[in-house]
């Protein structure tokens, strides 16, 4: 190569990475492409943690540390979350005031299902997460909504995804160009980088998972919600997906969106998407 | 990491370095500003440095940086420590480390300080 030909390819090989981590344009609705993203991303963790198989990614940060899993597979004797999953069963079978159920909100009465959220509502064109359904479920029959990231929603999608363990996530973005858009949204979001310290959800979970943050493990994006909602020691109790994202925002001094805010459940609708096959886990257990 | 001229950053840097001149003056004044640029470093809603990088002296390092060691035979140009604390995009694009000058997370006199304070290790 000559020294222009090698610049030309320094500079392309720099476009493509930099179309990789830092910010994907708004593409046009017909060149979005989950399917090659979700083989593009597989590969991307598969080769960078050889030695994992594709259900241990799951796991979060336990995946990533041979001392931590040890750690792990010992809480996982006595689950933290215990307690919040008793609840969730409770609160799942009790009648509302009007004598439905969370059950007859859901298809096959709400149990195994987990694995098909978030969903596209092709009438109202919008993605659906399991909290927000679960929420709306309430209002329709005369109950408030609980708190997006208290312990009573945490409880109920804790049971829900309990009763769903080891489904692969099933997640369909239909060729409707606003499932389409609401999918590539969700992934611009992700690789965007903001805020004061200039941080995107990938420089964390993309770039540097399996890395420590003081004296945090970073979870790997793929299969990242698997496991939700999870038990912190550090929150001495349980987080939801609403929660944990929140949270993530915070700590790089942004200011976090409001739970289930389109831009949220579009991000969770491309996370979801991406780890499609991989087995859900929750709720899962955390240092 | 060659020493290079600076390019686009020597501008930023000489300025940066010309506001630091007045700040290290005398060696007394450079100590409490090493002590000082190591308060900096280490505290979690200033530099918080080590989220990501093993510092002497610093408890519960991350591991997303290189260790901070042997920086001052690495980097003997202060100038050019300067420019990686204001702003590393500008030398590795995909850096994840914040660029404390560009979006003021640290003032310039700060960073002085804590380049004082790298030149230590
Ligand atoms: C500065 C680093 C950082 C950034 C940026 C970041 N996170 Fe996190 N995230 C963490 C840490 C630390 C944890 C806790 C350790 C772990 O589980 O990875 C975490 C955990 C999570 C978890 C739970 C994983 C598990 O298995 O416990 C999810 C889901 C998550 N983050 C999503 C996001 C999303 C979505 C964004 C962007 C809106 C984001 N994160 C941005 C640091 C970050
Ligand atoms: C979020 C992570 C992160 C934070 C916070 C961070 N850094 Fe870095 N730093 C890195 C990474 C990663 C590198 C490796 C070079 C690169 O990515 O361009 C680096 C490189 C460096 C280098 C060059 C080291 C070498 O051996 O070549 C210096 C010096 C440095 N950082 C100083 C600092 C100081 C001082 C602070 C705090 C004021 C800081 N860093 C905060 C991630 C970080």
């Amino acid at each position: 190569m000559n020294l222009r030909a090698r610049i030309q390819f320094a500079a392309a090989a720099f476009a493509l990475a930099l179309l990789a981590f830092a910010a994907p344009p708004a593409v046009s609705a017909d060149k979005v492409d989950p399917v090659a993203d979700e083989k593009a991303f597989k590969k991307f963790f598969y080769d960078k943690f050889p030695k994992l198989k594709p259900e241990d990614f799951v796991n979060g940060p336990y995946s990533m540390d041979a001392d931590l899993y040890k750690q792990w597979q010992d809480k996982e004797q006595f689950p933290p979350y215990e307690f919040s999953l008793e609840l969730g069963k409770e609160m799942f079978s009790k009648p509302f005031k009007n004598g439905k159920t969370y059950g007859d909100c859901f298809p096959n009465k709400g149990i195994g299902i987990r694995q098909d959220y978030p969903t596209f509502d092709e009438k109202e064109g919008k993605v659906i997460t399991l909290e927000l359904a679960l929420n709306r479920c309430r209002e329709a029959n005369g109950e408030p909504a609980f708190s997006y990231v208290r312990d009573e929603m945490a409880a109920l999608t804790a049971y829900m995804a309990f009763t769903s363990r080891g489904k692969p996530f099933n997640i369909k973005v239909p060729n409707d160009p606003r499932a389409l858009a609401a999918y590539e949204n969700g992934k611009e979001y992700f690789y965007t980088r903001r805020g004061q310290l200039n941080f995107s959800c990938a420089t964390c979970h993309v770039q540097s998972p399996g890395e420590r943050v003081r004296t945090e493990v970073l979870a790997p994006a793929l299969g990242i919600v698997n496991a939700m909602p999870i038990y912190r020691s550090e929150w001495n109790g349980m987080g939801t997906t609403s929660r944990r994202f929140t949270t993530c925002n915070s700590q790089i001094r942004g200011v976090p969106l409001t739970p289930q805010d389109d831009e949220y459940r579009n991000v969770e609708y491309y996370l979801s998407y991406v780890s499609n096959g991989l087995p859900i886990s929750g709720p899962g257990a955390r240092p | 990491m060659s020493n290079a001229p600076l390019n686009k950053l020597g501008l930023i840097a000489a300025t940066v370095l010309a506001l630091s001149i007045g700040a290290a003056a005398g060696p007394a004044a450079a100590q409490s500003a090493a002590a000082e640029g190591q308060k900096l470093a280490f505290d979690r809603s200033k530099g918080n440095c080590l989220t990501c990088h093993a510092i002497k002296g610093g408890q519960y390092p991350g591991t997303i940086g290189p260790e901070l060691v042997d920086i001052k035979s690495k980097y003997p140009n202060r100038d050019e420590l300067i420019a990686i604390i204001y702003d590393e995009t500008k030398r590795n694009p995909l850096t994840v480390m914040p660029p404390f000058g560009r979006n003021r997370i640290l003032t310039d006199k700060e960073i002085s300080a804590v380049v004082d304070f790298l030149q230590t290790l």
